[in-house]
């Protein structure tokens, strides 16, 4: 089996993508399997639980669809470190047009903000050619201060609200797939191997879903087929890797970037309305907690793909869920499962030829692996961590194997050649 | 000889006339492409004057002009990208005016340009539709009806395309057959190929110019730049010859020679290799034996290449572009990993030697690309006189630069070697290309060398400055210094060296006199048609 | 020859930051009358209150602190590197610091030498990581050193936890408080103003007057800004770009270092849980105001702080402080768009003046020929 389709069936890019599919179920089953294992050695019963799997689900969606924003404004070639600045937006205009008007105005309102500080952006890097880091930062800036002030102005008299705190917003809908919920917990309490493991995770899939979060699902794979399968994605994808070639087949890039830059903001926002009215049920000062930046890096892990950015927002989800449930001791159980896939990983880095980094990934192991010995209990105040030394770690093992777009991050003008 | 004054000399029609027998442009054929008084003015340059140019219909026809002739500011427009202040531009018999690429397009005009304009990271087919994409409903990509389309015309005019593949796996020829079926795929009858045989080695020269004969046969037109003669005499069904941004005359290839066809390019001054008295001396200043340097993949782009150079001596290195002239010159200054060999300067070891050290040591270095090596281009010149000789006087004085004195020499450098500049606090990108280059020339000869390595020392320079340049090397033969001279351009090694190494796929495979070597013999060394080593 | 020049580059220079802080007032004064608030009522009040003594000392203090963090982030961006990373690293060198200051004792000048080294070292370790990272595995330091921000405010917390006594008179949690001998004492700076300004002002000064010269002259600062320039021509030049990389975020986490002293040493004496966050950010926001120019830092910094102490009064006065948050973020971004603007403007200018003398030049050499 090899990853590369070559002369002899050129005709179609199916397999590639039909392995790309397969290799994820694979990896997801072989993670659910060690899973397992990791909690019938440790009795961490937590890792596989229902309501860890719901939380995580809710804790991910955030993150999701801020990566998910970053995903499409770096495909287009602008970096979006205001993310978290249109995050904020989101938030505060949900919990304004949540609490005067009801929660789905609450999110139309966020998209809609979030949407006006990725044009922010997009005015300053496409049209103005400003360093697009310094734009962000000015952008994140701008959001967390125009939150500030509103929420001063709207909510400082109200009752219910304070100056940092939006009044209540009203619930959105969710749901939970009928008839299944007992039979799968009934399951779940056995706590046999493997077994009981699926029937936690499935039940946490199915029950208390808000319904934002099936919006968001819907939201990532519609970015897919925009970006994969139609001709603006086509063309805003040429303008992330090539602005010149697009430029010169009538593709007016600036357009292209304005548009992902746009959406990508709309998306944050997205993410802001879960934060302010599924999550919390309020705006709140502070809430998105740096959830823009981790979207960033959940986008990195997921090299530049909606399904990936998605794999790496469920997994940082759910390790801010194992830290709210029990934490430590889940995440010390964890520490073994972090030790084997180092080990895996390491091995294969090795085999694969990359020596040193395989060596490194090996050392770590044995770091983390010692540490899970000799403790029985990790601090909740690093467990938090857990998706920026995540992130660390593959962007310092594994950077050749990702693949950012290639223009990501260059000042483009019009007529400029190379 | 006043070429620049703008009131200058008409072109010469009589040679036109003299050189364009029955095989050239009838008026009566059906003309694809006409130009007519086309002029085309940048800040402080006239980049094309009265321009003429008639390319009949289902024909390929060259434009041959050296560097910086005005070729690709003549495409340019042709394609849309820049528009004429003068003139008028008709394509088959209509006249147009292009404001952008896309009114080309539509036209029926594609171009190849010699940057491949392609994304790495997408597939054929994503490079080839992209702009115009087959959809249903108007938005969906049709897939089917892509690749349908890309293998039909890939089969029509035997390409070879694969559609599926990521454009980064593909070697160099595949790349431009994949511009090429861009352009078809466009509905273009008319091709315009910017120098499309620089970046290809000889068989890929050769399977390209069978694509171009199968295009010619199915009715297209093929517009073709170039600075090549052989290549142009091969392929081309009339030649238009352009000098000094203007055309000069159209021939025809049957009746016309190289050697014609060079005067025409060059004007009058052809260069001959001059006779004149050897400085060079037994003292072998720069050595380097056995350098091999590879890629990532393991192939060798330099390969086991030995020479030496002695003080007073200037050795050519020739060879088609990408042939490892790149790679060799920048082991030699130690910007690049060698996987093997030697490197010794004046009889000492600077193999393990960093960049700076041997740049200390006493190597110049005239860079190929000057904007990324040569220069910082946001910063004055006088910081430009500082970059490359940081650590020498006078620079610095201890760890501190010593601004007057920097300043103070950078007046000179611009006054010596002519630098055109209102101040030496202008930034380095407001300086014309042969402006630039006058000062790091100036800068490198001003630092205390024994070698000095030049790189297309004359790329892309106006004449005055190239004559300039080639002054300044024979002064740095004369005073001894030992120099390593990469050019593409025949004339410039023929004239200025004593020696002539020829690179070909890393190698050096011929060692061959200026004195007696004709530029057919150099040439065919240079792809593989010779006799092989020396 | 360059005199014409010279007169109209400062004036284009500082015509970009006034611009965007005429704009960003504009900006405020719509939003104000949005919010029904009296726009010149305001303005007033900012400029009244700024201009007290006591607020003075205090613009003063809070200038201390964001020249320093500038300063860290604008050694970053001359050689094009983002350390976005000087909030955690000024947090996690101050905690560190504060500890070991508080733990040790020490004779007075020594004291303080130890805290402040301790926190010069923490500092430039941190950011080092990226660097390291950056030079060996080609990882963007934007990222890295937003990730390690993030790790930052885990380790502190948690060291915080483990080493922390409870602070008198509050729930908080902090370090052991620093002992006499290790503390700065404060200068009398401001006439008629009880507060004092922190001792280590001069420090602040000290380290612009040391980026200044560091920098613009001397051959490491030249190698330093060639990189940022052109990285390929700073190889070609001879820099090792890597070692570069590597030791200008081991400068830049230095400096951050010093970014929780003036405040630990001379006002708090310890790092608790309520030591001062977001200040890095704040030092993004100067340095791109100040153009990383040592005095425009300063001028930045100042700017930044006078708005921050004198918004105090808004509330006083029933308006909203954080309409200042919003002039900072309109003036950061009008600012960088401003000064992309002149850039391209002056650009165009220079390419237009060479080619006039050129065109001058040949006319004069066409003279001097008989044609």
């Amino acid at each position: 089996m090899s990853t590369r389709t070559t002369g002899a069936a050129p005709v179609d890019q199916q397999p590639r993508r039909r392995l790309r599919a397969s290799r994820a179920w694979f990896g997801a089953a072989g993670l659910v399997v060690l899973l397992s294992l990791v909690r019938v050695v440790t009795g961490a019963d937590d890792i596989t639980s229902a309501g860890t799997v719901a939380a995580a689900l809710g804790l991910a969606v955030p993150i999701g669809m801020a990566g998910l924003g970053a995903l499409w404004a770096e495909r287009a070639g602008v970096v979006n470190i205001g993310l978290e600045g249109m995050l904020i937006l989101g938030t505060w205009a949900a919990g304004y047009a949540g609490w005067t008007y009801g929660p789905w105005y609450g999110v139309l309102a966020a998209v809609a903000f979030g949407a006006l500080g990725g044009l922010v952006h997009a005015i300053a890097t496409v049209t103005f050619g400003v360093d697009q880091i310094v734009s962000g930062v000015a952008v994140i800036l701008l959001g967390s201060g125009t939150a500030q002030y509103l929420s001063a102005v709207a909510y400082a008299d109200v009752s219910g609200g304070g100056a940092t705190q939006s009044p209540p917003v009203g619930d959105l809908p969710s749901f939970t797939l009928p008839g299944v919920g007992p039979a799968l917990g009934d399951l779940e309490a056995q706590g046999w191997f493997l077994l009981s493991d699926v029937a936690g995770i499935l039940r946490g899939l199915v029950t208390g879903v808000s319904v934002l979060t099936l919006i968001a699902v819907a939201v990532v794979v519609l970015s897919w087929f925009v970006l994969w399968r139609t001709a603006f994605g086509l063309r805003l994808r040429a303008c992330g890797e090539r602005p010149q070639a697009a430029e010169s087949l009538g593709v007016n890039v600036y357009t292209m970037k304005y548009a992902a830059v746009v959406v990508s903001g709309a998306l944050a926002g997205l993410g802001g309305a879960f934060l302010a009215i599924v999550a919390a049920s309020a705006y709140r000062e502070g809430q998105t907690g740096g959830r823009g930046f981790i979207g960033i890096a959940a986008m990195i892990f997921g090299n530049w793909r909606p399904g990936g950015t998605a794999a790496g927002a469920a997994l940082f989800g759910y390790a801010d869920a194992l830290q709210l449930r029990r934490g430590g001791e889940s995440v010390h159980a964890l520490l073994l499962l972090v030790g084997i896939a180092l080990v895996v990983v390491g091995v294969l880095l090795i085999v694969r030829g990359s020596r040193r980094a395989g060596i490194t990934g090996m050392l770590v192991a044995v770091a983390v692996l010692v540490w899970f010995a000799v403790t029985d209990l990790v601090p909740g105040e690093l467990t938090g961590l857990t998706p920026y030394v995540a992130t660390l770690l593959v962007l310092g093992l594994a950077a050749q194997r990702l693949r950012p777009p290639a223009a990501v991050g260059l000042p483009y003008r019009k007529g400029t050649s190379s | 000889m006043r070429a620049s004054v703008p009131a200058g000399p008409v072109p010469r029609p009589a040679v036109a006339s003299s050189l364009s027998p029955s095989g050239g442009p009838v008026i009566s054929a059906p003309l694809a492409v006409e130009l007519t008084g086309v002029t085309k003015r940048f800040p402080g340059v006239v980049a094309n004057r009265d321009v003429e140019l008639r390319v009949r219909a289902g024909t390929v026809h060259a434009v041959v002009g050296e560097n910086g002739a005005g070729k690709s500011t003549l495409m340019k427009i042709l394609y849309g990208m820049q528009r004429p202040d003068e003139g008028t531009v008709r394509v088959d018999g209509r006249e147009v005016r292009f404001g952008d690429p896309g009114d080309a397009i539509a036209a029926g005009v594609g171009m190849v340009h010699q940057h491949f304009m392609l994304a790495d990271n997408l597939t054929v087919l994503e490079n080839v539709v992209l702009g115009s994409e087959p959809r249903t409903g108007g938005v969906v990509l049709d897939l089917r009806t892509a690749r349908r389309r890309i293998t039909e015309i890939s089969d029509a005019y035997g390409l070879g395309v694969e559609p599926d593949r990521l454009v980064g796996d593909l070697g160099v020829g595949q790349r431009q057959r994949v511009e090429i079926l861009k352009v078809l795929y466009r509905g273009a009858r008319i091709l315009i190929l910017d120098e499309p045989t620089a970046v290809l080695v000889p068989q890929e020269v050769d399977e390209l110019f069978a694509n171009l004969r199968e295009l010619k046969s199915e009715g297209l037109t093929v517009i073709f730049i170039s600075h090549k003669l052989d290549e142009v005499l091969t392929v081309a069904d009339d030649v238009t010859v352009i000098r000094r941004g203007t055309t000069v005359a159209t021939v025809d290839p049957a009746t016309t020679t190289a050697r014609e066809l060079a005067e025409l390019m060059v004007g009058a001054e052809l260069p001959s290799p001059e006779t004149r008295e050897s400085t060079v001396t037994d003292e072998v200043v720069l050595e380097v034996r056995g350098l091999t340097v590879r890629d990532a993949t393991g192939r060798a782009l330099v390969d086991d290449v030995s020479l030496t150079i002695r003080r007073g001596e200037v050795l050519g290195l020739a060879g088609v572009e990408g042939n490892g002239q790149a790679e060799l010159v920048e082991a030699v200054l130690g910007m690049r990993r060698t996987d093997a060999g030697t490197v010794h300067l004046g009889g000492q070891d600077v193999t393990g030697w960093s960049t700076r050290r041997r740049r200390e040591g006493g190597i110049g270095y005239v860079p190929e690309d000057r904007h990324r090596h040569g220069l910082l281009l946001d910063a004055p010149l006088w910081e430009n006189r500082v970059l490359g000789h940081q650590t020498e006087a006078p620079n610095v004085k201890g760890a501190l630069i010593d601004r007057s004195a920097a300043r103070r020499d950078t007046e000179r450098i611009v006054r010596e070697y002519d630098v055109r500049t209102p101040g030496i606090d202008v930034l380095a990108s407001a300086l014309s290309g042969g402006n630039q280059q006058k000062l790091i020339v100036g800068r490198e000869m001003s630092a205390d060398i024994s070698v000095l390595v030049a790189s297309h020392p004359t790329r892309g320079v106006d004449v005055g400055a190239q004559a300039a340049i080639w002054e300044h090397v024979r002064t740095a033969r004369r005073q001894g210094l030992a120099v390593l001279l990469v050019s593409a351009d025949l004339d410039e090694l023929i004239g200025l060296s004593d020696r002539i190494a020829v690179v070909l796929r890393g190698r050096l495979v011929a060692d061959v006199d200026p004195g007696t070597v004709t530029p057919e013999q150099l040439g065919s060394a240079m792809t593989g048609a010779g006799q092989g080593a020396a | 020859m360059t005199g014409r020049r010279d007169v109209r580059s400062p004036a284009l220079g500082l015509a970009a930051p006034l611009l965007a802080i005429a704009f960003a007032a504009l900006l405020a004064s719509f939003v104000l009358i949005g919010a029904g608030d009296p726009v010149l009522g305001t303005f007033q009040l900012l400029l009244d209150y700024g201009q007290q003594p006591r607020s003075i000392a205090l613009v003063l203090n809070a200038a201390t602190t964001y020249y320093l963090s500038a300063v860290a982030v604008a050694i970053g961006f001359k050689m094009n590197l983002f350390n976005i990373g000087v909030d955690g690293q000024y947090r996690l060198a101050a905690m560190t610091a504060a500890y070991v200051g508080g733990t040790l004792s020490l004779p007075a000048g020594l004291h303080q030498a130890v805290i402040i080294l301790t926190a010069v070292a923490v500092g430039a370790m941190w950011a080092g990581l990226a660097g390291l990272l950056k030079a060996t595995r080609g990882v963007s330091e934007v990222i890295s050193t937003i990730m390690l921000n993030a790790i930052a405010t885990g380790l502190v917390a948690f060291f915080l936890r483990k080493v922390a006594v409870p602070v008198q008179g509050s729930n908080n949690i902090g370090t052991q408080p620093i002992p006499e001998s290790g503390r700065v004492g404060g200068l009398p700076l401001v006439p008629d103003s009880s507060l004092e300004v922190f001792g280590l002002l001069p420090l602040a000064v000290l380290v612009g007057v040391a980026y200044w010269l560091l920098l613009g002259r001397t051959r490491f600062g030249f190698d330093l800004r060639a990189t940022g320039r052109s990285q390929s021509a700073a190889v070609a030049s001879g820099v090792d770009v890597k070692r570069m990389t590597v030791t200008t975020m081991l400068l830049s986490g230095a400096v951050a270092g010093l970014v929780g002293m003036p405040q630990l040493l001379g006002a708090s004496y310890s790092y608790s849980l309520d030591f001062p966050a977001g200040l890095g950010f704040t030092g993004i926001a100067i340095a791109l105001l100040g153009r990383n120019h040592p005095v425009g830092i300063a001028f930045g910094a100042l700017l930044w702080a006078y708005l921050d102490v004198s918004s105090v009064i808004l509330d006083i006065e029933g308006v909203s402080r954080e309409i200042v948050t919003i002039m900072q973020g309109t003036i950061v971004l009008s600012v960088v768009v401003a000064y992309e603007l002149v850039r391209r403007y002056r650009l165009r200018d220079e390419q237009r003046r060479v080619a006039r003398e050129l065109d001058q030049q040949r006319a004069a050499d066409a003279e001097g020929v008989p044609a």
